[in-house]
This record gives structure tokens, sequence and C-alpha cells, in this order.
């Protein structure tokens, strides 16, 4: 579904990734750890389409076709959703407001009927039960004021709504509490087919016992430096990095 | 022959068809207006007051003034088209400044309440209007209100005697009729509400035909102890349309008055929103919302004088700009010093989406009171970035995220509208202004 060669990104002329190369699958969960400023928001930001990161060598293949040539809002109609790890306040709108255009024109991307307000109103219902989020809080002009727990829960309610192929959880479990975590995560899990996948962006093994990964990666100085199965992730919560951060050096 | 000499020849001919007129008392007051006119002159760049906004090389370059008062003529069809639709209100239709009878409609107007056009009132009203002509707004500190003191015979007198609630609200929609030649007019209005009554107003320009036309339209308000007055000022005009406006407000103990300034197009527009308090518990909302694009100019220009203590301002201007446009923002705040309790804020925020888009933006707080709590802040920036990608990164396709910020930056001017028809005839004009013009 999504491969990823050899993927160099700059900011402002600094060089933040440095040659990324990963590869997922329908159905599969991919976890990245690594440690802070290792560039894995930058990554992240990159698949959906970031204009301030320059791209300047690599490949991105997304459902064959070459993801670096869309822009961001056709990468979210071909089902990319970026759960945004520090979610932008916006004044003055609402998230209802705008995720009724979003998903319309996402609908008409994939060639759906728009939804009318009925509908509309009934998915709205049946999602925000699945991440048990307050009609309220969708009022309100989007993350004003919202809690760093209503902010992530927020990105989630978007994320079910939207019904993506492939889900990019950035920190998404930063920020809730223990039962919103297992709320949060039990409502990615029920999103979850055989047909989608998700790539989740931690810094914590806790997470991942409620979201079991696949695959784990370990993402150092914008390289992927390691990858294993979910038990790196426990020895990484034991161990931390630097020993991974030697063994790179090294 | 400059503008000016042009103007001064023209007022011969002017105080020539005066008639009845030149006997009477005001007669005085618009020589002397003329007098003022003549050593004051076009402000030009150096005016201080007109620093960014220099309508003495915009006048001389786009009019003529040739002859001035070219017959009119408007169709009732042409003249519809422009009321707001769904709103009820009592309507006063000016043709190049001048009150047209068959065009208006007064209906179920309370008793008591006198709509005149100025020139009627003048004459029949002569005793009552000499108490109020120009006795707010100073001619001889303004060229224009002066050039509009000279040559005021039309315009309107309204008249609203105490304990009186106005439930239709009065629009007054001045028409130009550009269509054989230029049209430059000098409407003049007095609204006179006395105590505990309320009513709502409405100024609405448009023009008809491809020539210029100037408007340079003075109001005066007196709103009297515990009186409460709405005042509403639409331009959406076209890009040949030119206005200078001055609103003079005067209020008095415990009154409420709430100015609106919505311009969507123009060709050069100056507005001057002046509010004196004179009053004890009184409270002044100024709103203003610019949305402008071409080669359009915007300056709004406010004033509030604090005289007296315990009262509340409250002024928010919003503006987007696009294009080659040029706003203008000047707020001055004054504070006495026997106006103590005075809480004043202040607030102009804009967004400019082009790079030759200007925004002049200039708070002027006076305070010499020491008891008083007062705000004010401006900003101008570009569309938020964060948030466009945000909005893409959910499916929005860039037009619909940028309509959807925008309108989401100037809705909050709009949601203060107390009259439903209007806020949702301005809410709608103004998203699919965004979504399709900017
Ligand atoms: N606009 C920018 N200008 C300069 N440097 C930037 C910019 N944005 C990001 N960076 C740098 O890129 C590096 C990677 O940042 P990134 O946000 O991708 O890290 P991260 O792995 O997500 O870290 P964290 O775990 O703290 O979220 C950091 O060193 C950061 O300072
Ligand atoms: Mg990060």
């Amino acid at each position: 579904m999504l491969k990823i060669e050899d993927l160099h990104a700059s900011i402002e002329d600094k060089e933040i990734l440095k040659g990324i190369n990963l590869e997922v699958k329908p159905g599969e969960v991919h976890a990245i750890m690594g440690p802070n400023g290792s560039g894995k928001s930058t990554l992240a930001s990159v698949l959906a389409g970031r204009e301030d990161y320059e791209v300047t060598k690599g490949k991105v293949t997304y459902k064959e076709q070459d993801l670096l040539d869309l822009a961001p809002e056709e990468r979210a109609r071909e089902g990319i959703f970026l759960a945004f790890q520090y979610p932008v306040e916006i004044p003055g709108v609402s998230t209802t407001n705008f995720l009724k255009t979003a998903i319309n024109q996402i609908r008409e991307h994939r060639g759906l009927e728009p939804f009318d307000a009925v509908s509309f109103l009934k998915e709205m219902k049946e999602k925000m039960k699945l991440v048990d989020i307050d009609q309220s809080l969708l009022s309100r002009a989007l993350n004003e004021g919202f809690s760093g727990g209503e902010k992530k829960r927020n990105e989630v309610f978007q994320m079910a709504m939207l019904e993506p192929t492939l889900s990019i959880l950035d920190e998404t479990d930063s920020g809730l509490d223990i039962d919103a975590l297992r709320i949060v995560a039990d409502g990615v899990n029920k999103l979850k087919t055989k047909d989608n996948a998700t790539i989740v962006v931690t810094h914590y093994q806790r997470l991942l016992e409620y979201i079991v990964p696949d695959y784990v990666h370990v993402l150092y100085n914008g390289r992927i430096v390691k990858s294993g199965t979910k038990e790196l992730a426990l020895e990484l919560e034991e161990k931390g990095y630097d020993w991974i951060k030697e063994k790179t050096i090294a | 022959m400059s503008l000016q000499e042009n103007l001064i020849k023209n007022f011969e001919a002017f105080e020539a068809q005066l008639n009845g007129h030149a006997s009477q008392p005001e007669h005085t007051t618009r020589k002397n207006a003329l007098e003022a006119f003549k050593t004051l002159g076009f402000p030009g760049p150096k005016n201080e007051e007109y620093k960014y906004t220099n309508l003495q090389k915009s006048l001389e370059k786009a009019f003529d003034f040739g002859k001035i008062g070219a017959e009119a003529s408007i169709t009732k069809e042409q003249a519809s088209k422009y009321f707001i639709p769904k709103l009820d209100t009592h309507k006063i239709v000016f043709v190049n400044g001048k009150f047209d009878e068959k065009l208006s409609s007064i209906e179920g107007l309370e008793e008591q309440v006198v709509i005149k056009d100025l020139s009627t009132a003048f004459t029949e009203d002569s005793e009552k209007i000499n108490k109020l002509f120009s006795k707010q707004a100073d001619y001889k500190k303004d060229a224009f209100v002066a050039l509009n003191t000279a040559y005021s015979l039309d315009g309107s007198f309204i008249h609203v005697p105490k304990n009186t609630v106005v439930k239709k609200p009065i629009a007054l929609y001045f028409v130009n009729d550009a269509s054989e030649g230029q049209s430059f007019n000098n409407p003049r209005n007095i609204f006179h509400i006395e105590r505990n009554s309320e009513v709502t107003f409405l100024e609405d320009f448009n023009t008809e035909g491809a020539h210029e036309s100037l408007t340079n339209i003075v109001s005066e308000i007196i709103v009297e102890e515990n009186a409460a007055v709405e005042y509403y000022k639409l331009q959406n005009n076209k890009d040949t349309a030119y206005h200078v406006g001055t609103t003079q407000v005067h209020q008095e103990r415990s009154s409420r008055f709430s100015a609106y300034t919505f311009t969507l197009n123009g060709a050069m527009i100056r507005n001057n929103m002046n509010i004196v308090v004179d009053g004890e518990g009184c409270e002044s909302n100024m709103y203003g919302l610019y949305l402008i694009n071409g080669n359009t100019h915007v300056d709004n220009h406010t004033e509030v004088d604090h005289i007296k203590p315990n009262c509340v301002s409250n002024e928010l201007y919003k503006g987007i700009l696009d294009d080659s446009s040029h706003g203008v923002f000047n707020g001055k705040v004054f504070v006495r010093q026997e106006a103590q309790k005075t809480n004043a804020f202040q607030s102009n925020k804009n967004i400019l989406l082009s790079d030759t888009s200007v925004m002049n933006s200039k708070p002027q707080l006076e305070i010499w009171a020491d008891d008083v709590k007062c705000s004010h802040g401006c900003t101008t920036g570009q569309l938020d970035e964060d948030g466009m990608f945000y909005l893409r990164a959910r499916g929005l396709s860039v037009e619909s995220a940028r309509a959807l910020m925008l309108y989401a930056f100037a809705v909050d001017v709009v949601s203060s509208i107390k009259l439903e028809p209007l806020k949702e005839f301005l809410q709608n004009l103004i998203s699919e202004r965004l979504q399709n013009d900017f």
C-alpha cells in the first residue's frame, strides 16, 4: 500500500530525513519510535503533504501512485489521514463545520453521493459513540481551549469519520489519561480492517499494549536504524535509546 | 481650472437655484462653510488625517465636475434591486442625493415621528432645523464636511420624539445615476432621537451607470438620554464609486449607540465615524468589516471622545484585503480627565491575501483620566498556514479551506448584527464573495 524508498527531506536547507525506507501492507500496524527530534513528525508531515518540507531525494508510492505528486487534499481523498501531534487551533471553525465539507469532497472524489444533513448527523452520532466524544466539543472552535486529551480524541473522531486507508497517528497517546487511552485505542482497533493500515508514532510501550503493532521501527537522526516486532518496544522501554545510538555511531 | 476652483465657482450656480432658501438662516452657515472649504482646501498628502488617503489626487484624476447635478432618472426596478431582501423597512430613496418620493415608501410609521427630505424641512421646520443643522459636524475642521455643509440642500431630517420605539428600521438608499455623466452629491442627514426612544437606521450606497460617482455625505445623529440607536452603513458599490462620509454622533446620558460599517466594494472610500460621549452611563459600539480586492481603497477613521465618566466603548474592525487593495484604519479614543471609570476597547485585525495589498493601521489613545480600563490591539497578517494545511489534510480543497478560514475570521463582526434578515443577507454575500472572488 505504501512504499517509502530512500526518502530525504529538508526544511530551510537543514536535512531532517536522511534516507527512510519503509513498506506498509494492507492490514498492518507499524509503530515508529525514537528520541525527540529524530524526524518522526517530519516523516508524518511529508507523507501528509506539508509543503514546508522539501523532498530532496527518494520516492513514495501509495496505492500505485507517486504520493509526492499529490496535494495534501488529494492525499486525504485517497485515504491518507494524519492525526496531528499538535492539532492546530482554528478560531471560528468548528469540527462539525469543516467536517461536513471535508467528507462530501472526499465522497465526491470517491464517486459517492454527498451526505445530506440527516445522514451526516447519523454518521456523526455513531462515530461520536465510538470515541466517546461530546457533541458540544465538536461545535466549539477547533481545538481552541481544548484540553490536551480533548484535542487527541477529536483527532481520532475525525479519523473515524473519514474512514482512511492509511492512518498516521502522531503521538496520539500523549496527553491522554489511562481511560481515554483505552477508549481511543479501542476506537482505532474497531476501525481496523484487513484493507487499511496504521502507522503509530509513540514514545510509550503502553499504547502498543492496546494497539498491537506488527512491526516496530526506531527512527534516529533521520533514518530507521532498527526494525523488529513488538518485543523491540519492550526492550526500548527498558533500556532507552542509548544502546541504539551508540550502535549507529559505531 | 482645479477641482477646488471648479467647486467654488459652482457654488454661485448652486446659490442661484436656492430660491426661497437663500433668505433662510442656514444660508449663512452655507456661506461660512464655503469660506472654510476655501481655506482648508482638499486634503493633500501633508494632511495628517488623510495621510494614506490622497483624495485630492484621486478626485482630481477621476472627476471633472464640469456640470454638477445632471438629470438623473432611476426606475423603480433599478432602485428596488438594491433593497435588502426580506428586510421590512421604511424606504427612503435618494437619487444623486435628491429625495425621490416615487421610489420611497413609508408605511405604518409611528405617529409623531417625522421623516422628511431636508429641503422641505428647511422650509417647514426651520426653527427646529436651525438648532440642529451643522451643530455636530464641524466644517472648520474637515474640508469634506465644509463642502457638504456648503452644498447641503438634500438629505433627510428624521425626528423621533421621546418615548417612541420605531418598529421598522429606516433605510436610506442612496442611488447614484452615473449613466449620462459623472455624479457628485452632498447628502446631509439629521437624525434627532429624543429620550427613551429607539430606532434603527440603514444607509446603503449604490451606483447605476458606468461613469464615476462621488458621494460626500454627512449624517448628524443626536441620541438623547436613555435612547438607543443602531446605525448600519452598507457599501457594496461599483469600482467607479467614490465615497466620503462623516457620521457625527452626539450621545447623552445612558444612551446606547451601535454603528456597523460594511465595505465590500468601491473605488476610494473614506468613512469618518465620530462619537462624542457627552453623558454618564453610555454604551458605544463600532463594528466594521471591509472585504476588498482590485484597486479598492478603504479608509476607516473612527473617534470616540469620552467626556463623562462611567461609559463603555467597544470597537472591532476587521479587514480582508486582496490584489492591490489598500486599507487604512485609524482609531482615536479620547478619555478626558472627567471621564473616570471609562472602559474603552479597540481592536483592528487584518488579513492580507496578496503581496501587493497594503494595510495601514493606527490606534491613537489619549487618556487623561487615571481610573480607566482601556485596551487596544492591531494585527495584520497572512492567512494562517497551519490552519490551511490542517483543513487540506482533512480533504478540503484550497478554495474551501480558505473560504472557511476567512469566513470564520470575518463572521464575528456579522454575528453582532441584530437585524436577522440583514445578517443573513450579509452572511450569504460574504461567503459567496469569499468562495468566488478571493
Ligand atoms: N520549521 C523548522 N525549522 C527548522 N528545524 C525544524 C523545523 N521543523 C522541525 N525541525 C527540526 O527537525 C527535527 C525533527 O523534528 P520532528 O518534529 O520531526 O521530530 P520528532 O521525532 O517528531 O520529535 P518528538 O518526539 O519531539 O515529537 C528537529 O530537530 C526539529 O527541530
Ligand atoms: Mg513529533
